[in-house]
């Protein structure tokens, strides 16, 4: 079974967010879609400085198999990537929740995180999905 | 549900992820596809490839039949167990399917073909067929495993039955030892050294599972894929298919243009574009530049179009993305590929990737 973190908020499209208390929100992807897209291989971050709109297409994750475009979550202003998932991608599959974060933004409207999925929410899209 | 080998029971055990293809049910992967992919390359993997069809050609006409069916040439084929690929062309050049043709003795052949293109492979044969004095034989009956990596005979060899075990380990690459109920071929589709080896459907099991208790690495459709593309190896369906034919799909060495009197079918159509100087290029991309090559991606130069990526992805071997692409004749040494609207720089390559577990091209 793939983990869900009590702690986090989620997207039907996989991806996780931690808000933290200073204004900001890291984003990954998260233990099942890891496990779904396999061995992963290249990931291509979002440039720090660009403004986003919440679903907007911001990374790229591609596996041995396929590649798969990672919407953000929430709205904001990138201000760092994972730099080193440029050359080890697979930190993504050995710590999705963890070493394996894509992204943080300075977040537009920390409201806007309600609108989000909680952990049983989000493992109620996992159980559908079944 | 897809149809299930003989081995089904078997990947689920192993916790196999299972995907449809070809209308069969196989494993992609046991866990980790780079595992597998490393493991064939540095010791040993085993691939259920039971959805192969071996098709059997016996009969008085069989070589006249397999010379009109065949581009390439069974008259090569002097030796018993000598092993032949070839492409089976239709009268307009394009490919109908790509095989191995064994040869088992005077008007004895083993073909075998792709699994998704068996059935209209078999129509196929049976409409040519007419006025030969042959019989196909579709193998309903056999399964197939490949042993495939530096340590893989060795290991296999102990698992083979005794009447052919030492013709088996005595064989050259592209033979096969033809034993009373099991087949082995000295073949494979990853670049490695290995066996292909055809059997009843129910002594499967058993070797699986030997080879299995033999420290072996199951390998999945995922590794069996990156495996081929670092080998340069074509797919059926990607790299060619009923539009697109061999000169066109780095298959030109697979035609037999001698004698010219042989009228194999698709040959009129083939002479054609052989001497057509529109006629494309199929080459090997190695990516300099960041990103993973996929099918269907555009080769730029100078910043046009001039082709298209057929099989493309991430080389394990190599650390880097490689691919093969059809492409306009005279590309240089360097081209583009465009990236989800980036232009990536790549070299133009031969389409040989890795042999015997090293690079064969300068990364």
């Amino acid at each position: 079974m793939s983990a869900v973190h009590a702690d986090l908020h989620y997207t039907k499209t996989h991806e996780w967010v931690k808000v933290h208390g200073d204004g900001t929100a890291t984003v990954g992807i998260t233990d099942h879609a890891q496990e779904a897209l396999g061995d992963i291989v290249f990931v291509e971050t979002p440039e720090v400085g660009r403004q986003v709109d919440a679903g907007d297409g911001c990374a790229v994750v591609e596996s041995v198999k396929a590649a798969s475009d990672i919407y953000t979550p929430l709205a904001g202003e990138v201000v760092e990537v994972n730099a080193a998932l440029a050359d080890t991608p697979e930190l993504i599959n050995q710590s999705a929740y963890g070493d394996g974060w894509i992204f943080t933004l300075r977040v537009a409207d920390p409201g806007a995180v309600s609108g989000l999925l909680d952990a049983a929410g989000y493992q109620a899209v996992l159980d559908a999905e079944v | 549900m897809g149809l299930r080998t003989p081995l089904f029971a078997e990947h689920e055990r192993l916790n196999a992820r299972i995907v449809p293809f070809g209308g069969w049910d196989m494993p992609l992967h046991y866990g980790s596809q780079l595992e597998e992919h490393h493991a064939v390359r540095r010791r040993a993997g085993i691939f259920d490839v039971s959805h192969m069809q071996p098709v059997d050609i016996t009969g008085s006409g069989a070589s006249a039949f397999l010379r009109r069916l065949l581009a390439n040439d069974v008259v090569k084929l002097k030796d018993p167990g000598k092993a032949l690929y070839s492409c089976m062309l239709n009268e307009q050049g394009g490919v109908v399917d790509d095989l191995i043709c064994y040869y088992r003795g005077p008007e004895r052949y083993r073909l075998v073909v792709n699994a998704g293109t068996a059935d209209k492979d078999l129509d196929w044969m049976q409409a040519q067929a007419v006025g030969f004095d042959v019989h196909i034989d579709r193998r309903r009956d056999l399964a197939m495993i490949a042993i495939q990596g530096p340590q893989a005979r060795a290991v296999a060899a102990a698992l083979l039955p005794a009447d052919c075990r030492d013709a088996a380990l005595a064989i050259a690459p592209f033979f096969a030892a033809d034993g009373a109920r099991w087949f082995v071929g000295r073949t494979g589709y990853t670049g490695e050294d290995g066996f292909e080896v055809i059997l009843p459907a129910e002594d499967a099991p058993e070797l699986w599972q030997g080879l299995i208790a033999a420290g072996i690495q199951p390998c999945g459709l995922g590794a069996r894929d990156t495996l081929r593309l670092e080998a340069g190896m074509n797919l059926y369906g990607q790299d060619m298919d009923e539009t697109v034919g061999p000169l066109e799909s780095g298959l030109g060495w697979t035609i037999a243009w001698e004698p010219a009197e042989r009228r194999f079918i698709g040959r009129e159509a083939l002479t054609a574009l052989r001497d057509n100087p529109a006629r494309r290029d199929f080459v090997g991309l190695l990516l300099t530049g960041r990103g993973v090559l996929r099918g269907h991606q555009q080769v730029l130069s100078d910043g046009r179009p001039v082709g298209e990526i057929t099989s493309g992805g991430f080389a394990p071997t190599l650390e880097r993305s490689i691919a093969l692409a059809r492409v306009a004749p005279g590309l240089g040494a360097t081209c583009a590929v465009d990236i989800r609207g980036k232009a990536v720089p790549a070299r133009v390559v031969k389409t040989t990737f890795v042999r015997h577990g090293k690079p064969a091209q300068a990364l």
